[in-house]
């Protein structure tokens, strides 16, 4: 047996499916400016990926910018500049871990969840039925969500942005006797355009990766129950990756000198 | 029934891998004719009516729906053959999210552009046309039975006229007595409608009681092509084994040990 083949055989169907993402991708972009537009099917979307996921993104980057706040306080307090923890927690907030924790957080929540869906509508034959009924799988169910995500992420990070900020306000000024008013003109003082303007960036660059990767696993699942299972693991785990390698990228590009 | 020929397949193979599903299919089904494939498991019967759908691409051979060939038209010309088609699926396919009067409304509301109210009205028609109550369509799929969704899919089918219709075991996985009623209601609802049918199945009562013109698939190739009345005397071994339904004969089940 040749010891080559299994490895000939991976890298072959890696190139399979990177070609297939790809052509998934082009395509669910040239339909996006294409119609016939789904309007409804947009908005239960919208409502779904935004308004259902805000007590989980709420709840993390809350936690989160209490963590910062006592962090970054232990560390700075040896060095004598507790000034400077207003500007540490709003920058990690809106910089990094707004986009990056409210995206792997509806990657969880809502990337599975569409990949479930779409999967199951593969498995059981739904989305061969649009077809017969003279309506395009691509432009009614894969679309609408991304769009949704593109649109919906941002407006969930600003809510997370504000919620994480508050988080460390409670904390400098409720644990750690900070000035209040000293604390929010730190803030304010401190913080750039640039600074939400590249957070809104990752946000939808997030968004469209988060419902891409449902959509496409959930739309060429195949093998039953087990099929929509891998699916959704995979949806997950794909999405999280990209989401840290783009987070990167990202960085790069608003950021490097 | 006219002379005119609704679909023509000519010499029609589809491979997937190294597997050869459709072996040269050449077959034609004349306007308001109503032809049954029958076949066993893995012969190629489902894949031969995704080909005329165009939910698959034959690797060769020609397809031609009213003389005009689909093989190779665009997912967007495809919507204008199937806005002309329905067809019942083996488990129904209905869509989870869509009450029973927005699943038979769906091809009218998106394909066809008509206003919500308008195709309500036709869906609650088409829903007693089956023998269902207007009140069934207030019902989710996952609220009525198995032989309900089956004639909630074939209501679906005939919402929008269409001239060809098919239909995929159309019986399988319901009792003897909903079988025959559902064999009725496709029998009456071709017939009224004037439309050509193309079904495949393996019920041997389906295939009385619905063909005008039967054809068997046996490793890809159409075996034997005839009237519903000749099937008995058909003199092929193959026929008579699967109409008998014995497991002597030429056909042999592939089991592997």
């Amino acid at each position: 047996m040749n010891i080559f083949a299994p490895v000939g055989r991976v890298f072959l169907n890696f190139l399979r499916s990177v070609g297939r993402l790809t052509i998934f991708t082009v395509k669910s972009l040239s339909f996006c400016v294409r119609p016939p537009f789904y309007f409804r099917t947009l908005f239960s979307q919208m409502v779904e990926i935004g308004f259902y996921s805000l007590p989980v993104v709420a709840l993390t980057t809350m936690f989160s910018g209490m963590v910062i706040a006592l962090q970054s306080y232990s560390g700075l307090s040896s060095l004598s500049s507790e000034g400077v923890v207003a500007s540490v927690v709003e920058l990690t907030v809106t910089r990094e871990l707004g986009p990056v924790l409210a995206a792997l957080m509806v990657a969880g929540r809502v990337g599975a969840a569409m990949a479930a869906e779409l999967g199951t509508m593969r498995v059981t034959e739904q989305i061969d039925a649009l077809t017969t009924l003279s309506t395009n799988p691509f432009k009614y169910l894969v679309v609408p969500r991304i769009l949704a995500g593109i649109v919906m992420l941002p407006i969930l990070v600003l809510i997370g942005d504000v919620i994480g900020i508050y988080g460390g306000y409670l904390i400098c000024i409720y644990k750690l006797d900070f000035n209040a008013v000293n604390y929010l003109r730190n803030t304010w003082n401190f913080m750039q355009a640039v600074d939400i303007v590249s957070g809104m960036t990752k946000a939808a660059v997030f968004g469209f990766i988060v419902t891409l990767m449902g959509c496409y696993n959930g739309f060429y699942s195949k093998g039953g129950a087990e099929g929509v299972g891998k699916a959704t693991t995979n949806a997950v785990v794909a999405s999280s990756i990209l989401i840290l390698i783009s987070n990167y990228m990202l960085t790069e590009l608003f950021f490097s000198k | 029934m006219s002379d005119e020929i609704k679909v023509k397949m000519t010499d029609v193979h589809k491979t997937f891998g190294k597997k050869v599903v459709l072996d040269g299919v050449t077959l034609e089904v004349k306007k308001g004719e109503s032809l049954v494939i029958i076949g066993g498991s893995g012969t190629g019967k489902s894949v031969t009516i995704k080909c005329i759908q165009g939910l698959l691409t034959p690797d060769s051979g020609s397809i031609r729906v009213d003389g005009e060939e689909i093989v190779g038209l665009s997912a967007r010309e495809m919507e204008r053959i199937n806005a002309q088609t329905g067809m019942l699926f083996q488990g129904a396919a209905l869509f989870d999210s869509l009450n029973i009067w927005e699943n038979v409304a769906f091809g009218l509301i998106q394909g066809k552009k008509m206003k919500r109210a308008e195709a309500k009205e036709i869906a609650i028609k088409k829903l007693a046309q089956v023998g269902l109550d207007a009140d069934v369509g207030m019902l989710y799929p996952d609220e009525v039975s198995g032989g309900m969704k089956k004639r909630v899919g074939l209501a679906r089918a005939i919402a929008a006229d269409p001239e060809l219709i098919f239909f995929d075991e159309p019986t399988t996985g319901l009792d003897p007595i909903m079988s025959d009623v559902i064999n009725d209601l496709i029998r009456s609802c071709v017939k009224d409608l004037g439309a050509t049918g193309i079904t495949i199945t393996h019920d041997m009562s389906s295939v009385r009681k619905i063909a005008d013109k039967v054809a068997m698939l046996y490793k890809g190739k159409i075996i034997w092509y005839g009237d519903v009345a000749e099937i008995d005397r058909s003199g092929n071994p193959y026929v008579e084994q699967f109409i008998n339904g014995r497991a002597d004969g030429p056909i042999q089940m592939e089991i592997r040990g």
